[in-house]
């Protein structure tokens, strides 16, 4: 469903990513993980149109969207949940969810905002309340409710558990596993690594720019190296 | 008494054209970070548009038609020859941009048509007045104040239900998270210069039924009292842009009508008095009434 071919992605002078490849199968809920700093969310964002690889090449149901405008992406079925939610807090809940369904028709749009009602009750009692007074884990559930409403076939999904409560946490792995039984293929960038790896069927683990192992969830949190090379970001994001 | 309720309608129908003016440079400087110096040539165009309409026969009845249409069509025009190209470029060089196109409708109105003011009849009823309870109100401040209003009706409608509205106020807020939920960057710009457009037309009108004239550098002054109503309001706000120009348009006729009294030979420093409260106020709130969080400041 998404084929993710050798791609460079710089920020002026740096190479967050280098040459880079993974590939998401319909159905597939693949997990993205490594330490702070080692390009997740720049993979995320170049293949949601955000940022342009330098080189290499990303196709999408087998189509050539390499630097296609993010506005495009969504109407061809693909959504980002961004880094740090990126709700709109100075909308309400439901102005939050119209604007994720922007690319829908009328019809369709208020028919979404009734499941987004359903799937997400906590959002209904807040429904005309500005998003930025909702809770962190609230807010998570906006972020991927908005994104839900294009009904994207391909939802990526950029740390949907940072700074939540314990409790939060299993809320949105259930969810997780809810929208995989949906039948949804998701991209998941995960600091929750052991956790995420059980859940997903394959993994990759990314490293400094580079993707320095894959394999099956099970495969890769029992993989040493990945231990290793975790034991950096567990401690940090206990600080955190 | 009744000196001051005249003058306080009077200060709120200067104010809402101010108003007008700077919601217009507060949506653009939501959407694009950019201080749109070159807003105030739409009342220009506005201006010549009617001038040149008079010419050929026109009447007052299509005037309100003719400059929205065409401050709509200038602002549309300048986001798609100018500042579409330089988008993504700092704060500074949209400035600059911004000037140079100020500079540029001053000269080619200067060239083509004449550096002179070009007249051209006003509406019947303008200056009548009328007596509520012993005190006289001018037509004119109340169809102002009242034509006003149902324009900030209308925005607040569009901006609140239309996906339109939602869109600009989403990508004002987070531009990139906006372009993530399929707005295109293309259209919500565009959108925000029409209809900033829209209402530097409605502007204009307000304007030009009391000074009905033509001058290349008219749009000027106009303007820097907006970008003053916009900045007190705290820039991006968009209802701090209403309360910054009916603040600042009470602020000038309050001063113009009771300085005298203070101090004979003052009233000659109206406009100073006001920008000297202004300077006083950004000293105790940089960021205006209303601080909007996510703005950069530029």
């Amino acid at each position: 469903m998404l084929e993710v071919d050798q791609i460079t992605t710089r920020y002026g002078a740096i190479t967050a990513l280098h040459s880079a490849s993974l590939e998401v199968r319909a159905g597939e809920l693949v997990a993205l993980v490594g330490p702070n700093g080692a390009g997740k969310t720049t993979l995320l964002n170049t293949v949601a149109g955000l940022l342009r690889p330098a080189t290499g090449s990303i196709r999408f149901e087998g189509n050539d969207i390499t630097g296609t405008e993010p506005a495009r992406l969504v109407r061809a079925g693909l959504a980002l949940v961004p880094e740090h939610r990126r709700i709109f807090k100075d909308l309400t809940v439901e102005e939050n969810l119209r604007l994720g369904g922007s690319t829908a028709s009328a019809h369709d749009r208020r028919e979404r905002l009734e499941e987004a009602a359903d799937l997400f009750p906590v959002l209904r009692t807040k429904w005309t309340t500005s998003a930025g007074y909702l809770s962190g884990g609230e807010a998570q559930q906006l972020a991927v409710a908005r994104a839900l409403m294009s009904n994207p076939r391909l939802l990526l999904l950029d740390e949907p558990t940072l700074g939540l409560a314990p409790t939060m946490v299993d809320v949105v792995f259930d969810l997780l596993q809810r929208l995989r039984e949906q039948g949804r293929t998701l991209l998941v960038v995960e600091q929750n690594a052991t956790r995420v790896l059980q859940l997903a069927d394959r993994g990759y683990l990314l490293r400094t720019g580079n993707i320095v192992a894959t394999g099956t969830g099970a495969d890769l949190a029992a993989d040493n190296s990945l231990f290793d090379s975790f034991i950096g970001l567990e401690a940090h994001g206990r600080e955190a | 008494m009744t000196k001051l309720i005249q003058t306080i309608v009077d200060g709120l129908g200067v104010g809402s054209t101010y108003a007008l003016l700077a919601l217009g440079i507060s949506l653009i400087f939501g959407v694009m970070h950019l201080v749109n110096f070159a807003h105030g040539e739409l009342i220009t165009v506005g201006a010549y548009a009617s001038y040149f309409f008079f010419l050929h026969g026109g009447s007052w009845w299509w005037m309100p038609f003719v400059i929205i249409g065409s401050a709509v069509l200038a602002s549309v025009a300048t986001e798609l020859v100018a500042f579409r190209w330089v988008r993504n470029a700092s704060p500074f060089t949209l400035l600059l941009t911004s000037f140079a196109l100020e500079r540029l409708s001053h000269a080619l109105w200067q060239i083509f048509v004449s550096p002179k003011q070009r007249a051209f009849p006003k509406p019947a009823w303008v200056f009548n007045q009328f007596k509520v309870a012993g005190v006289s109100f001018e037509v004119m401040d109340v169809v102002t104040i009242a034509v006003t209003a149902a324009t900030l009706a209308l925005t607040a409608v569009v901006f609140k239900r239309t996906l339109f509205g939602i869109s600009v106020r989403g990508a004002a807020e987070d531009f990139d998270a906006a372009r993530l939920m399929g707005v295109r960057a293309n259209r919500v710009i565009s959108g925000a210069f029409a209809f900033a457009g829209l209402l530097a037309g409605v502007a204009a009108c307000l304007i030009l039924m009391r000074s009905p004239a033509a001058e290349p550098s008219m749009g000027s002054d106009w303007l820097l009292k907006a970008v003053i109503a916009a900045v007190i309001g705290g820039l991006g706000s968009f209802t701090g842009a209403v309360v910054g120009g009916l603040v600042l348009g009470l602020l000038e006729t309050l001063t113009r009508a009771y300085l005298p009294e203070l101090a004979v030979g003052w009233d000659k420093f109206s406009t100073a008095v006001v920008f000297v409260l202004i300077a006083v106020f950004f000293v105790i709130r940089p960021d205006g009434v209303f601080k909007v969080s996510h703005a950069e400041r530029v």
